[in-house]
């Protein structure tokens, strides 16, 4: 009896320890949770705040891009495309057969679209065609509800309709690069496109527009839950150039397959109107994604579809060169216009001998006969009159080897050499035969035809330093278009030229008569050259120099020909090369004619601001 | 006195329904429905898969505890070395099934039921160490030759289990047997020597460890060591936890559950989801719920005139708290996480009808707490 008492006082004092350990353990736990759900709760809020909640960009719109007129040059255009979530399928091979019956799809494409689903969470969706035509599409959406996990989706894609006409000065867009990251997150959403070259590129950001974000929840595999909300972008802007697309597609269509390029600007405003640069090429393949075979292609290709030759081709000017060694002259007062120089068919200097194109000569030659004749020992004269330095001088008034700053990447700045450029080039000292060859716009002397339709340009507008310019209306250049400076050159020096332009075509014995136009309210005038690519050896020149049409293609001359129009009241400049196309007269005088008559019956007609006469151009001289 | 004896020793059914501690069953009636609440909120709204389901367990083992509670506390007595005779052929059964089976076989197919004997043992282990203690007088207890038979008693099971593997379980048992041990009356400086002991087993113990146990040890300390392995359970439960504040984000609110990103958010991590959408409020109103179910528990154990009952009780009793802390610490990060559910709130038939088998006795030691039981069978006391 004693010892059960003993054991029953034992377990009382034992089960009150017991139950009072038990009792701190528990107020221990409340205690902890009191830490973690009032002391701690905010930061544990946070947490899972940032568990569930996912922001998921939205993307803008890109902003098209219009010619002066309005015509859409790039656009969005729907995607028609295809997509399949897996778990929705039952069999994800068997669907792609199914569907495979119904677009193209083969069997290398359906082994990706495996791959990837089984690389993807089931509930992702992947993309399985893109691109689809209507009917394909439409097709697709007619048998989906016999394809589960198949799931007709409408895209957005960048569309040129004007195809590779206008590819040099659009652009294209492509797939993000590492270098194109620049912290905005909508970079790295999967299938965004930024602008690779031209005015997509350049004023990437304008098009573009800001992204628009959507807060959504997410559980712990990324489904998408719900969406807690969303603010909107903002769309890209429109962007109009000066470009006009019918004469753009005009000029396109006139050079065809040759080598070549073809600038029209207004010569007082500067507007760019027409950039054309052949071959093109397809600015959609590479929104798509090229495959090796065609850009081995299209670098492989001795033309060069990939250049822009307009602003990047770097050329000797040739004989279009001469305006500017007379007016470099005629300012220098070196020489009269009056003053008679003889052409006997060449010249010597030292032991050298300098070749005029007229090997029979052209007898006493006055300053408007031989710009008119295009005149190289009358050129090489006065060249070795003026000197290189001043030459070059008057070059860079007009533009020439310096940058237009145009709003298109990769333009070339071309070269007018000095003595200094040549000694700090080569380390060697100017040579007075350099002189003579660069007074005839060859040796060492490079233009861009954008420099020439420049040059062509301020020499028609009476002098005044107007600045090439593709877009008409941006915030970023809209109103700081400024009244272009008068250039420090003689008034009598440009009246010169400019008479002796329109003599070139206009007069029978100008090199451009064959290619003048016959409407004298449109007549042209010009200038040809004709730059030569190959050195014609001493031993060729006694026997017989070989005609361009003898030559394998990459020897024969670069044609070229700068042109305003209307001779009566100057208001285009054109400028032409043709590379390889043989002499200036006849490969690309007829083409600057063609395009200075249409862009001036592309005016008659009112197109566009074409017809708008600005009051300060007229006010110039 | 032999009126005296038979009002005392049989009862009837009427005065056995009269004698039952219904608040205690009330108590855990609430519990049980606010679990089942829970498994609908994890399910996001829905009573499948989990609350219809483990609304029929509850009424079957609420069933059962009648039951067992209405049996005579004599017979369990009796019963008590048969019955843990039973669970550990079964733990043996698993062992053997278990080469067979995929990592942890810790359960026997029943058709209808799977079968958990482990769960079975930790009140068959109760109960057969109530009845040895029960046998012992006051100076045995105290005798190191007594203690060593309890001892085998104890750890067999727990080892059994141990190499399932199921640390939960074998720590449960073993924490258990323990506090029998201590409420038997076993004296101070034994305890103190297991410990040292322990203390001095931890390194061994260290090497046995599964590597994921060890992992879970580790991640204990500083769960960010490995976000999205062995720390991504508790970080995600504190997330869940902490983020409920004071009120919680509401009934069927809670998004760290209903976004997936809680694991076992319907077994073991169930505490998480109901702190995340009752909040502090709510975990206190359930910790309110288990200390009533343990002072209750306590309460039998003082008003029992056998020891047998008395130990049975407080056997019960700690058993069940033990489910219940380590638990709670667990899913907030107090302790390793160990597979042991929440009790009578997890997803799982088992333990939810092992624990109510568990109260069962409790009612029954309640319902025959005027009862005599001899030391030995056949002596009468006096």
């Amino acid at each position: 009896m004693k010892r059960d008492l003993n054991t029953h006082r034992t377990f009382t004092r034992r089960a009150l320890l017991l139950g009072g350990a038990q009792a701190a353990l528990v107020t221990g736990l409340a205690a902890r949770m009191y830490y973690l759900q009032v002391i701690e709760s905010e930061q544990y809020k946070l947490l899972a705040d940032e568990n569930r909640i996912n922001l998921r960009l939205l993307p803008p719109p890109r902003g098209r891009v219009l010619d002066r007129t309005g015509v859409e040059l790039a656009n969005n255009q729907q995607n028609y495309r295809v997509v399949l979530i897996a778990e929705q399928a039952d069999n994800v091979a068997q669907t792609l057969e199914a569907l495979a019956e119904l677009i193209p799809l083969d069997a290398y494409e359906r082994a990706k679209v495996l791959r990837e689903v089984k690389r993807r969470r089931s509930f992702v969706p992947v993309t399985v065609a893109e691109n689809l035509t209507w009917e394909e599409f439409a097709r697709v959406n007619v048998y989906a509800p016999d394809l589960p996990g198949i799931q007709p989706d409408i895209g957005e894609t960048r569309a040129y309709p004007y195809g590779g006409k206008m590819a040099h000065v659009v652009g294209y867009v492509g797939a993000v690069s590492e270098r194109d990251l620049t912290g905005d997150p909508l970079l790295e959403l999967p299938g965004f496109r930024v602008g690779k070259s031209g005015i997509e590129r350049t004023r990437e950001e304008y098009l573009r527009g800001k992204a628009g974000v959507s807060r959504v929840e997410v559980n712990a595999f990324g489904r998408v839950i719900r969406e807690l909300n969303r603010r909107e972008g903002q769309p890209g802007e429109d962007l109009r150039l000066s470009l006009d697309a019918e004469l753009q597609n005009h000029m396109m269509d006139l050079l065809g397959d040759e080598s070549a390029s073809a600038v029209v600007m207004d010569i007082h405003s500067g507007e760019v109107l027409g950039l054309a640069s052949t071959p093109g090429f397809d600015p959609q393949a590479f929104n798509i994604g090229l495959t090796q075979q065609a850009w081995t292609d299209l670098t492989g290709d001795p033309r060069n579809p990939l250049m822009n030759k307009a602003i990047a081709g770097q050329y000797p000017p040739g004989s279009t060169f001469k305006m500017i060694v007379a007016m470099a002259a005629l300012d220098a007062g070196l020489v009269s216009p009056e003053q008679k120089i003889f052409c006997s068919g060449h010249v010597d200097l030292g032991n050298q001998r300098f070749h005029c194109w007229k090997r029979t000569g052209h007898g006493n030659m006055e300053m408007l006969d031989a710009i008119e004749q295009s005149c190289d020992v009358y050129f090489y004269d006065i060249a070795k009159r003026v000197g290189i330095d001043r030459i070059a001088e008057t070059a860079r008034h007009f533009g020439l080897g310096v940058e237009t700053g145009i709003e298109i990447p990769a333009e070339r700045k071309g070269l007018m050499p000095t003595r200094e450029w040549k000694k700090a080039r080569t380390g060697e000292a100017w040579q007075q035969g350099e002189t003579l060859v660069a007074g005839i716009g060859q040796g060492f002397v490079l233009i861009t035809p954008l420099q020439l339709a420049v040059m062509t340009a301020r020499i028609a507008n009476g002098g005044f330093a107007v600045k090439p310019r593709l877009i008409m209306d941006s915030p970023e250049s809209g109103e700081t278009v400024t009244e272009p400076e008068r250039m420090p050159i003689g008034r009598n020096a440009l009246q010169l030229v400019v008479e002796a332009m329109r003599r070139v075509s206009n007069v029978p014995t100008g090199t451009a008569f064959a290619a003048r136009i016959k409407d004298t309210s449109m007549a042209l005038s010009g200038k040809t050259g004709t730059s030569q690519v190959r050195r014609i050896t001493r031993a060729e020149r006694e026997n017989r120099v070989l005609r361009n049409d003898e030559l394998p293609w990459e020897q024969r001359d670069h044609a070229l020909f700068v042109a305003f129009a209307p001779t009566s009241a100057p208001r285009y400049a054109v400028s032409v090369v043709v590379e390889h196309g043989g002499s200036g007269s006849s490969a690309a005088a007829p083409l600057a004619r063609d395009i200075l008559i249409k862009v001036q019956e592309l005016e008659r007609a009112g197109r566009g601001s074409l017809a708008t006469v600005r009051p300060q151009a007229e006010g110039r001289g | 006195m032999a009126l005296v004896d038979d009002r005392r020793n049989e009862m009837t059914f009427f005065q056995k329904v009269r004698n039952t501690n219904w608040f205690l069953i009330v108590l855990l009636f609430l519990t049980a429905g606010f679990g089942i609440a829970m498994l609908y909120s994890v399910a996001g709204g829905k009573m499948d898969p989990w609350a219809s389901r483990q609304a029929v367990r509850f009424a079957v083992g609420a069933s059962l505890m009648l039951f067992v509670a209405f049996v005579d506390i004599r017979i369990w007595l009796r019963l008590a070395y048969p019955l843990y005779a039973i669970g550990l052929v079964l733990l043996l059964i698993v062992e053997v099934m278990g080469e067979v089976g995929m990592g942890a076989q810790r359960w026997i197919d029943l058709g209808f039921f799977n079968l958990q004997p482990s769960e079975v043992m930790k009140i068959a282990l109760v109960l057969a160490l109530s009845r040895y203690f029960h046998g012992l007088n006051a100076e045995d207890v105290q005798r190191f030759r007594w203690l060593l038979i309890p001892i085998v008693m104890a750890l067999v099971p727990a080892a059994l289990v141990l190499v399932e593997p199921d640390l939960g379980t074998a720590i449960l048992l073993f924490l258990g047997a323990g506090a029998l041990f201590f409420a038997a009356g076993v004296l101070w400086w034994k305890f103190a020597l297991v410990f040292v002991g322990a203390l001095g087993a931890i390194p061994f113990v260290w090497d046995r460890l599964h590597l994921y146990q060890r992992e879970r040890v580790l991640t204990l300390f500083n769960p960010e060591r490995d976000p999205l392995g062995a720390g991504y359970q508790i970080m995600q439960s504190k997330i869940a936890l902490g983020s409920g504040g004071l009120w919680g984000k509401g009934y069927l609110l809670g998004t760290q559950s209903h976004l997936n990103f809680l694991p076992e958010k319907h077994s073991d991590f169930i505490f998480t989801t109901l702190g995340e959408e009752f909040g502090l409020v709510g975990g206190l109103i359930l910790l309110g719920l288990y200390t009533a179910i343990l002072i209750y528990g306590f309460a039998v154990a003082f008003r029992a005139r056998s020891q047998f009952g008395r130990l049975l009780a407080v056997g019960v009793t700690t058993t069940f708290f033990l489910y219940l802390f380590i638990n709670i610490a667990m899913v907030m990060g107090l302790i390793p996480v160990v597979g042991v559910p929440l009790p009578l709130i997890s997803w799982g038939g088992s333990a939810m009808v092992s624990i109510l088998i568990g109260f069962g006795l409790v009612l029954s030691v309640y319902i025959h707490r005027d009862i005599p039981i001899p030391r030995r069978p056949g002596l009468d006391p006096t």
